[in-house]
C-alpha cells in the first residue's frame, strides 16, 4: 500500500468535497488541537475545498507554541553554563526568551545542539565524560514515551553526566481549560493523531460527553482530514457527539500500553504554565521524585526572573481559539519566519507559520 | 596510509611534491603544466565569470562527491546564463589528516567530472589548515565561458512557459539521509550533473530561452521565488506536474520538509516562449524523461508563486526560509 499518494487520491478527494458542501447546512466551528493538522490543513487548501460554513480554528496542539517564555528563558540560562552540553529538538532552537534564543546562545559560542532522535543524547553523554549534558525534552504524548526511554536508559547505563530538563503536556487538560472559557465558540474537534497513537482514543470519550462536541481522531493526509471532516459534519447536523477514530490503522481504544507503563515509571503529572492558557492544574509532566538525580531544574537551580511575553504578540487568543493569525497586528510584518515575536510564528506546526507559509493573509 | 600534513602546503619540498605529483598530474592540461602565476587563455567575446564554494558534508554521498559537486556547481552557474564552459580554477582548502588517498579520489573525480563537462582547470591553489579549521577539505572553482545566446532574469515575460528538467529534491535528499544523525538507509542518488549538453542541444534547436537557474540551494521554491520578485508577475505552478521520487517524497514527509525546498545539483528551471514549449520539452525529455512544463507566469503584478494541487485548491510557495529542521512529532 502506497501511504502517501493512496491517502491523496484526487478522485475521493473531490468526491468527500462535493458531499461535505452538500450536507453542511449549519455553521460549524471545528477546532484542529495538533499543529500538524493545521499545517496540512492550510498547505492542501483544505479550506477552498469543504465550502464556507466549515471555519477552521486552530488549536493548543504545537509543542513549541505552549512552551512559556519562562521554560525558554530556563533552557537558555543552563545551556550558557560553562561545561553543558544543551541538547533539544528542532525548532525549539529559535523560539526567542527574554534575552534571544537558543540559536542566538549557540552562535555566541555555547555548545547547543538539535537533535534527531533524543536517544542521541545518551551517545553524547558517553562520549562527553566530563561534561554536563542536558536534554531539554518537550511535545505532547507523542514524545513524552521517548523521555522516558532516555531516563531508563540513562539510569541503566549509570550516566552521571546527563540530566533532563523535562517540559510534557497533555491533550486532555487545555482542551477543557479552553472550552470551560465561555467566549469560545467551538463544535468539533479534530483529535491529535501522533498523540492518540499512545494514548488511545478513549480519553476523548468524556470530553466529548462533557463538552457535547463530537471528536474526530484524525491521521495528517488530506484524505484522512477530508473524511474526518466529513463525520464532524454529518454529527453537527444530526446532534450527536461521539468520538470517532479515523485514524484506526495506527490508532486502537487504548493505545500503546507499553509507552503508558514506561511513562508512568519516570514521569507523574504536575501542574503546568501554557502560553496563553495560563497555569493549568495536572495538565504537565515531571520526573518522579525518585529520580530526581536526573532533574536539570534540581541539578542547576536557575533563577530566571519574571518572563514577560511581548504585548504586541497575541499567541495567547491565537492558541485559545479566540483569535486567528492574521487578526495579529505584527503577523506578517514585523512578525515572520525569519524574526519571529511569537512562538506561533517559530514552528513549523504553529498557527502563524501554517497561515504565513502557505496563505500570508488566511 | 599517508596523511595530508601542514607540511603540504608549507610552500616547501612537500607542497611541490603534492601539487606536482598528484594535483597537476590528475589535471593534467597544457594551460595548467605551463605553471604560470595566471593561466593565460585565449577568449574572445562576451564572456560569463561565475564562482562557488563547496562545503559539502558528507564529502562522500550516493550519486556524487565533493570534487563532482564543484566542478558541476560552477558549469551549470555558467551554462544557465547561455555560456559554454570553457576554463575552471579549483582552489583546495584541505583539513590536516585526511588521507591522502581520500585526497587524490576527490581530484579524480573533479577531473572526470570536468571531462564530462568538456572544460579544462587551468589554475588552482592549495591551503593546508590545522585540524579543525575546516571539515575535510572545502573546494572553490570559478569559471568562465563563452556566451552563445544570453538567458538574462531580466527577459522574463507575461505568458512565459515555466519547465523544469528533471524531479526535484534529489540532491538535498541524499545528504539528509547521509548525515550520520539520520542514518537513514536509501538508494537514492544525487542528481548532480553538469547540465552545458542540454542547455547546447537547446540552443542548436534554435530554442532561447528567456532565463534559466538551476535550482540548488533553497531548491525550486527559491528559484521561482526570485522570479516572481524580480519580474513582479506571480507564477502559477501546477503541483501534478512537479516530478517527485517516492523516496524524496518519503524522507520528506517523515521530516516535515518540502521537496520543492530541497536542493538540487543537476536539475535547472527555464522560461521559454510558449511557441518554444512542445520543442524544448522533446530535447529536455532525451536528458530527463521526468522534465516538464509545470506553470507559466501570470498577468498579474504581485510577485507571488501560487502552487494548485490536484484538487483544485492553491497557495503560495513561499522562499525557504532559516535552516531545515525535523519535525519534532
Amino acid at each position: 500500500m502506497d501511504l502517501i499518494n493512496s491517502f491523496r487520491d484526487k478522485d475521493k478527494i473531490l468526491a468527500l468535497s462535493k458531499i461535505i458542501k452538500q450536507r453542511s447546512k449549519k455553521p460549524l466551528n471545528i477546532m484542529e488541537i495538533c499543529g500538524g493538522h493545521t499545517h496540512s490543513i492550510m498547505k492542501f487548501g483544505l479550506p477552498q475545498l469543504v465550502g464556507e460554513n466549515i471555519n477552521f480554528i486552530h488549536g493548543p496542539g504545537c509543542p513549541v507554541c505552549i512552551m512559556p517564555r519562562s521554560r525558554i528563558d530556563e533552557a537558555i540560562a543552563i545551556a550558557g553554563i560553562e561545561g553543558v552540553i544543551f541538547c533539544t529538538l528542532a525548532d525549539m532552537m529559535r523560539v526567542p526568551g527574554s534575552k534571544g534564543s537558543l540559536a542566538q546562545l549557540r552562535a555566541g559560542g555555547a555548545d547547543i545542539r538539535a537533535l534527531y532522535s533524543p536517544l542521541d543524547v545518551i551517545s553524547i553523554a558517553q562520549e562527553n565524560p566530563d561534561k554536563k549534558v542536558v536534554f531539554f525534552a518537550i511535545g505532547f504524548e507523542t514524545t513524552t514515551p521517548m523521555s522516558a526511554v532516555v531516563v531508563e536508559q540513562a539510569i541503566n547505563l549509570g550516566l552521571k553526566n546527563l540530566f533532563v530538563h523535562i517540559n510534557h503536556v497533555t491533550v486532555p487538560a487545555p482542551v477543557r481549560a479552553i472550552m470551560s472559557d465561555k467566549d469560545v465558540k467551538i463544535d468539533a474537534f479534530l483529535g491529535p493523531s501522533h498523540v492518540s497513537v499512545i494514548t488511545g482514543s478513549a480519553i476523548y470519550e468524556e470530553l466529548a460527553d462533557e463538552f457535547g462536541t463530537p471528536i474526530a481522531v484524525s491521521g495528517f493526509e488530506p484524505l484522512d482530514l477530508m473524511d474526518s471532516i466529513l463525520n464532524l459534519v454529518n454529527q453537527h447536523e444530526n446532534g450527536t457527539h461521539k468520538v470517532y477514530n479515523e485514524y484506526a490503522r495506527v490508532v486502537s481504544n487504548q493505545g500503546n500500553l507499553k509507552a503508558k507503563e514506561l511513562i508512568n515509571k519516570y514521569l507523574e503529572p504536575c501542574d503546568f504554565e501554557w502560553r496563553g492558557l495560563g497555569v493549568i492544574p495536572m495538565s504537565g509532566m515531571k520526573l518522579r521524585d525518585e529520580f530526581g538525580m536526573l532533574d536539570a531544574r534540581k541539578h542547576f537551580n536557575v533563577e530566571v526572573g519574571e518572563s514577560k511575553e511581548s504585548k504586541a504578540c497575541i499567541c495567547g487568543e491565537i492558541l485559545r481559539g479566540k483569535a486567528k493569525p492574521y487578526d495579529c497586528k505584527v503577523f506578517g510584518k514585523v512578525c515572520n519566519p525569519q524574526n519571529p515575536i511569537g512562538s506561533c510564528m517559530v514552528s513549523g506546526e504553529g498557527a502563524c507559520a501554517a497561515y504565513y507559509k502557505y496563505t500570508k493573509r488566511g | 596510509m599517508q596523511k595530508i600534513m601542514l607540511a603540504h602546503g608549507g610552500g616547501g619540498q612537500e607542497m611541490n611534491d603534492l601539487i606536482n605529483g598528484l594535483i597537476f598530474k590528475t589535471f593534467n592540461n597544457e594551460i595548467l603544466s605551463q605553471n604560470n602565476d595566471s593561466a593565460i587563455l585565449n577568449l574572445s567575446g562576451k564572456l560569463a565569470f561565475s564562482t562557488d564554494s563547496f562545503v559539502v558534508s558528507p564529502i562522500k554521498f550516493a550519486g556524487g562527491d565533493i570534487g563532482k559537486i564543484a566542478v558541476c556547481g560552477t558549469v551549470n552557474d555558467l551554462a544557465m546564463v547561455g555560456a559554454k564552459p570553457k576554463y575552471l580554477s579549483c582552489a583546495l582548502i584541505i583539513e590536516e589528516g585526511l588521507d591522502i588517498a581520500e585526497l587524490k579520489e576527490i581530484l579524480e573525480s573533479i577531473k572526470s567530472s570536468a571531462d564530462i563537462a568538456r572544460v579544462s582547470i587551468v589554475c588552482g591553489d592549495t591551503k593546508v589548515v590545522s585540524k579543525g579549521s575546516c571539515d575535510k577539505i572545502f573546494i572553490n572553482t570559478s569559471g568562465v565561458g563563452q556566451i552563445i545566446k544570453e538567458a538574462k532574469v531580466e527577459n522574463l515575460k507575461i505568458g512565459a512557459k515555466i519547465l523544469l528538467s528533471g524531479d526535484v529534491g534529489r540532491h538535498g535528499a541524499v545528504i539528509l539521509a547521509s548525515r550520520n544523525e539520520l542514518r537513514l538507509q536509501s538508494d537514492l542518488q544525487s542528481d548532480c550533473k553538469p547540465l552545458n549538453s542540454v542547455i547546447e542541444a537547446l540552443f542548436k534547436a534554435g530554442i532561447e530561452p528567456f532565463s534559466m537557474r538551476d535550482a540548488t540551494r533553497g531548491g525550486l521554491s527559491a528559484v521561482l521565488n526570485e522570479w516572481a520578485k524580480a519580474c513582479g508577475y506571480d507564477i502559477k505552478i501546477n503541483e501534478e506536474n512537479i516530478a517527485v521520487s517516492d523516496e524524496v517524497m518519503g524522507i520528506c514527509e517523515m521530516l516535515g520538509f518540502e521537496p520543492y525546498e530541497l536542493a538540487n545539483e543537476g536539475t535547472f528551471v527555464l522560461a521559454i516562449d510558449p511557441k518554444d514549449e512542445i520543442k524544448a520539452l522533446e530535447i529536455l525529455r532525451e536528458f530527463d524523461s521526468n522534465a516538464n512544463t509545470i506553470g507559466e507566469i501570470l498577468d498579474s503584478n504581485k510577485g507571488n508563486v501560487i502552487i494548485q494541487n490536484s484538487y483544485g485548491a492553491s497557495r503560495f510557495m513561499e522562499p525557504p526560509k532559516g535552516e531545515l529542521l525535523p519535525r519534532i512529532c
